[in-house]
C-alpha cells in the first residue's frame, strides 16, 4: 500500500522581496492522507498552488507517479488527476446543485443538457456522501455548511487521485464533519490520496497518516500521525511551547449594559431575552442555522427587527442600522470577515478608521496624521504583521485581517463588542492573540457577546453561555455552572430539547 | 499567505513610473504628433487642446466619483443640454447671468439628486435609473425648445465659455478649479475616503456605520452639479443652447475616467489618471485634426484606445499576481 503517487522535491517559490517556500520537500502515497499543518503564512496554500497549477514554484521537482510532471496551469494539473477544494466557495450561487456538480462537463442528450442523466447521477454522488438535499435546489438558499458539502461533491465527482482539502471543515457543524470524515475515509480505501490543511489539530487523528509541519516557508518535519501528539505539532508550527490553548482569565462582571427584550425577527428569531454585563463573554452556542448570527446582526442593527427593545445602560434605544448602533456604542466583529468585515482593496489603515472618521475629521477633512498615528498604534499593540499599514487588506492572512476588524472597533471605543465567529478560519497561534486581546477588553470594562461553532471555545472562554435552537433560546448556563457542564448538556439544548423542561 | 504578496515597497522609482505612466504616454504621443506637424508643438494650440477638453473633464470628474462608489451616470451628456437649455431660455426673458448659472447648476444638481433617491432608496441599479434620466432630461429640453437651438446673446454669461483670465481661457480655469476641489475631496475629506470604501465593499462599509444610502445620494448629486456646470461652460463657448447639446458626452467621460484607471467594479480611480484620459482622448483628437484625418476615424481612435488602456492595466495587474 505504500505506493508512492507524488514527490514534491527541494520545492522553492520566491516573490519579488520574500522567500515563500524554502527548499520544501513533500511526498504522498497511494490512500494516505497527509495532513499538512502550519500558521498562516507559513506556506501551506503556497505549496498546495504550486501543486493545483495555480501559482508557479521557482525551483524543485515535481514527480507524479514517478514521471515527471509540470503543472503549468490549473487545468494541466487536474489532468493529472490533481483536484483541489479551496477555502472559499467556489459555486455558481444562481445554480441548482446538480448543475454545480457536473458544471462544465454536463451530460448531453443530442445537443441539449440532459437533466434527466444529471439529476440521476448527482442523487447518486450526493447519497454517497450522505448528503440529503434535493439535486434540484439553489446553491443560494442552501446554509454555508451545506454549500461546503456541493463543493466537496463537485471534486469527488471528478474521481481525482490527488485531493486537496484545504480547511475543509471550517464552516461545518458537528455532524457535518462525521459525515465527511467518513467520506474521507472511503475515498482513502478506494486508494485516492489527499493532502489535507487544517487548523483544527484536534481532527488530524481521526483520518489523518502522516503530518507536514511547515513554518515561515521551511519544512520542520514529515512524522506518523501516531508518533505526534496535539502539543508536539503546535510546538513545531510556532517554533515554542504553547501551554495551553485558552488563556486563563477571571472575570469580574461589573453592571448592566446591555438588554435585549423579547427580541423576535420574520421567522429567524423568537422571542429572545437577554443580559450582557461589563467584563464578560456572554458565548451562544447553537447548530449551524439556528439565528446565532441573526442574533448578533440584529442587535447590531444590520438587519431589521419585528419586535423587542434594546436597552443600553438602562437606557430603550431604538437601532434601525449600524449607525445607530456604533453611536450606542456597539460594534460587530462579522463571521465573514471577507465580504462584511473588510473593505479588502483599502490599506490597512484606511479600514482600522473607517469607523471613526468622523471624529478624525474637521469640517469633513481628514487629520491624516492622527489617521496615520492611530492605525500604527493598533498595528503596534496589536502586532499586525504588515510591513506597513499602506498595505491593502487583501494581502494580509486571515489571522492579521482578523486583527484589522479588531482593531476597528478598540479605535471606535465601543464597550459591546459582538464576535461573531472570532477565530474561524485563524490558525493556533492567532487563536491565541485573539483571545488574549477579548480578555484585554474585558479588563477595560468592555461587554462581549461571541458565537462559536467550536463548543471547547465556548466553553473555555464564556462566562455565561445561551444556547439558541431555531431562533429560541433553549438554555442558559450561569457562571457557576459551566465547570460543571459538559460539550453534551449544550448539544442537547442546540439539538431543541429545552433545559427548563427536563 | 500573507508573505507571497510583500513586495518591496523601497522601489519607487518603479511606482512613479507606473503612476504616472499615462503622463509618459501622453508625451510620447505628444512627440510623434510634433515630429509629423508643425502645428502640434505651439501654445496656441496647447491652450487650444486644453480648452476643448475642460468640458470633458468637467463631466468626467462627476463620473470618476460616481464609479469609484460603483455606480455609473449615463445622464450627464443630456443633463447639460437641459440645464443649458433653461438657462439658455431664462437670459432670453432678460434674466440676469449670475441668476442663470446658478439656475444652470441647480437643474443639474436636481437631476443628479433624482438619480440619487432612485439609485439609493429605491436600489435601482444605476445603469437603469440614469439610462431613464438620459432619456428624460433630453426629452425635456427637446419639449422646452421645440425642437430648435436657444440662441443667447449675453457677454457676461458667453465670458465663462469665450473669456479670458490672466492669458488663461474661462474653460480652463473652471476645470483647474474643479480639478483641486474633487482631489481634496478623494484624498482629504472623510466623503472622498467612504466613496472608496463602498465602492470596494458596500456591505462592509455599511457594518462600519457608514450611511451608504446618503453618500450615493451626494455622490450624484454632485455629478449632476457638474454636468450643470460643464453645460454653462458649453452654451457659453457656443452662444447658444441647442437641445441636442452634449450627446455622447456620457461616453467620453466615462472613456476619461476609464483610461485614467476607474475601474467599474468600483473602489478605484483617481482624479489625476482622469486628467491624463481627458489629455489623452484631447490630444489625439486634436492631432488627427491637425493632420487631416477624417473625423470619422477619431472615434475609432478613441475606441481603441480604451480597449488598450484597459488591456494594458490588466495585465499589469497580473503580472502583479
Amino acid at each position: 500500500m505504500n505506493e508512492n503517487i507524488l514527490e514534491m522535491k527541494n520545492i522553492t517559490k520566491r516573490y519579488p522581496g520574500v522567500l515563500a517556500l524554502d527548499n520544501v520537500s513533500f511526498s504522498l502515497n497511494k490512500g494516505e492522507v497527509h495532513a499538512l499543518v502550519g500558521e498562516n503564512g507559513a506556506g501551506k496554500s503556497t505549496l498546495v498552488k504550486i501543486l493545483s497549477g495555480a501559482v508557479q514554484k521557482t525551483e524543485g521537482e515535481i514527480l507524479i507517479n514517478g514521471k515527471k510532471a509540470s503543472l503549468s496551469n490549473p487545468i494541466a494539473a487536474k489532468e493529472l488527476g490533481i483536484n483541489q477544494i479551496y477555502q472559499e466557495l467556489n459555486l455558481a450561487f444562481n445554480m441548482s446543485v446538480m448543475e454545480n456538480i457536473f458544471l462544465g462537463n454536463m451530460p448531453k442528450k443530442s445537443y441539449f443538457v440532459d437533466f434527466d442523466t444529471m439529476y440521476e447521477e448527482s442523487k447518486k454522488v450526493l447519497d454517497e456522501l450522505n448528503i440529503n438535499i434535493d439535486p434540484r435546489t439553489k446553491i443560494e438558499d442552501l446554509g454555508v455548511g451545506d454549500q461546503q458539502m456541493i463543493e466537496i461533491a463537485k471534486s469527488i465527482y471528478a474521481e481525482p487521485d490527488i485531493l486537496i482539502m484545504d480547511e475543509p471543515t471550517a464552516a461545518l457543524s458537528k455532524t457535518e464533519i462525521d459525515r465527511l470524515f467518513s467520506v474521507i475515509l472511503s475515498l482513502k480505501e478506494k486508494g485516492k490520496s489527499i493532502i489535507y490543511i487544517s487548523h483544527r489539530l484536534e481532527e488530524l487523528w481521526q483520518i489523518g497518516d502522516r503530518a507536514t509541519v511547515l513554518r515561515e516557508g521551511k519544512k520542520i518535519f514529515t512524522k506518523s500521525l501516531s508518533d505526534l501528539t496535539e502539543n508536539s505539532i503546535t510546538t513545531a508550527m510556532v517554533g515554542r511551547e504553547i501551554e495551553e490553548k485558552y488563556p486563563s482569565f477571571s472575570i469580574n462582571p461589573g453592571e448592566k449594559i446591555l438588554s435585549v427584550k423579547n427580541l423576535s425577527s420574520a421567522d429567524k428569531l423568537k422571542n429572545i431575552s437577554f443580559d450582557l454585563h461589563k467584563g464578560e463573554i456572554l458565548g451562544i452556542a447553537g447548530l449551524v442555522g439556528a439565528g446565532r448570527t441573526e442574533l448578533m446582526r440584529a442587535v447590531f442593527g444590520a438587519d431589521t427587527i419585528d419586535e423587542g427593545e434594546i436597552y443600553i445602560k438602562g437606557e430603550n434605544i431604538k437601532i434601525n442600522n449600524p449607525y445607530q448602533a456604533i453611536d450606542n456604542g456597539i460594534g460587530l466583529i462579522p463571521e465573514d470577515r471577507k465580504s462584511h468585515g473588510l473593505v479588502l482593496d483599502l490599506s490597512i489603515k484606511k479600514n482600522i478608521t473607517l469607523p471613526i472618521l468622523k471624529k478624525l475629521s474637521k469640517y469633513g477633512f481628514i487629520n491624516h496624521k492622527e489617521d496615520f498615528d492611530i492605525a500604527e498604534n493598533y498595528r503596534d499593540k496589536m502586532s499586525i504583521k504588515t510591513p506597513n499599514i499602506d498595505f491593502i487588506a487583501r494581502q494580509l492572512s486571515g489571522g492579521n485581517q482578523q486583527k484589522v476588524v479588531i482593531a476597528k472597533w478598540l479605535s471606535a471605543n465601543v464597550d459591546i463588542i459582538l464576535f461573531d465567529e472570532p477565530t474561524r478560519g485563524i490558525d493556533v497561534g492567532a487563536k491565541i492573540e485573539v483571545y488574549e486581546l477579548m480578555i484585554e477588553l474585558l479588563k477595560e470594562g468592555v461587554g462581549i457577546i461571541m458565537t462559536s461553532s467550536e463548543l471547547p471555545e465556548i466553553l473555555e472562554m464564556s462566562s455565561r453561555i445561551l444556547v439558541l435552537h431555531r431562533g429560541e433560546i433553549t438554555g442558559e448556563f450561569e457562571k457557576e455552572e459551566i465547570k460543571d457542564i459538559c460539550q453534551e448538556d449544550i448539544l442537547s439544548c442546540a439539538m431543541g430539547s429545552d433545559r427548563n423542561e427536563k | 499567505m500573507k508573505n507571497k504578496d510583500f513586495k518591496k515597497t523601497n522601489n519607487t522609482k518603479n511606482e512613479f513610473f507606473s503612476k504616472h505612466l499615462l503622463l509618459f504616454v501622453i508625451l510620447g504621443i505628444s512627440l510623434i504628433l510634433s515630429l509629423m506637424s508643425e502645428h502640434f508643438l505651439t501654445m496656441s494650440n496647447f491652450i487650444n487642446i486644453a480648452r476643448q477638453i475642460s468640458i470633458n473633464f468637467i463631466l468626467a470628474a462627476g463620473l470618476t466619483m460616481v464609479i469609484i462608489t460603483g455606480g455609473i451616470d449615463l445622464s450627464v451628456g443630456s443633463i447639460v443640454a437641459f440645464s443649458g437649455v433653461v438657462a439658455g431660455m431664462y437670459l432670453n426673458t432678460g434674466g440676469n447671468f449670475i441668476t442663470a448659472i446658478l439656475l444652470a447648476l441647480l437643474i443639474g444638481t436636481l437631476c443628479g439628486f433624482i438619480n440619487g433617491i432612485l439609485v439609493s432608496r429605491f436600489k435601482m441599479a444605476s445603469f437603469i435609473a440614469t439610462l431613464g434620466m438620459m432619456s428624460m432630461a433630453r426629452g425635456l429640453a427637446l419639449v422646452l425648445t421645440g425642437g430648435s437651438s436657444i440662441t443667447i446673446d449675453n457677454s457676461s454669461y458667453t465670458f465663462i465659455g469665450g473669456g479670458y483670465l490672466f492669458g488663461i481661457p474661462m474653460p480652463v480655469v473652471v476645470a483647474v478649479i474643479i480639478f483641486v476641489i474633487v482631489y481634496l475631496l478623494l484624498n482629504k475629506t472623510r466623503l472622498g475616503r467612504t466613496f472608496f470604501a463602498i465602492g470596494g465593499n458596500e456591505e462592509a462599509s455599511r457594518l462600519s456605520g457608514i450611511k451608504v444610502a446618503n453618500k450615493h445620494l451626494i455622490v450624484y448629486s454632485i455629478s449632476g452639479f457638474l454636468a450643470g456646470l460643464a453645460s454653462v461652460v458649453l452654451t457659453a463657448r457656443l452662444w447658444a443652447a441647442p437641445p441636442i447639446a452634449g450627446q455622447g458626452f456620457e461616453l467620453h467621460a466615462i472613456a476619461a475616467s476609464v483610461i485614467g484607471g476607474a475601474s467599474l467594479m468600483g473602489g478605484t480611480g483617481t482624479i489625476l489618471g482622469t486628467l491624463y484620459g481627458a489629455f489623452i482622448i484631447g490630444i489625439i483628437r486634436n492631432g488627427l485634426n491637425l493632420l487631416g484625418v477624417a473625423s470619422f476615424w477619431q472615434q475609432f481612435v478613441i475606441g481603441l484606445i480604451i480597449i488598450l488602456a484597459v488591456l494594458f492595466d490588466r495585465i499589469r495587474k497580473n503580472k502583479m499576481e
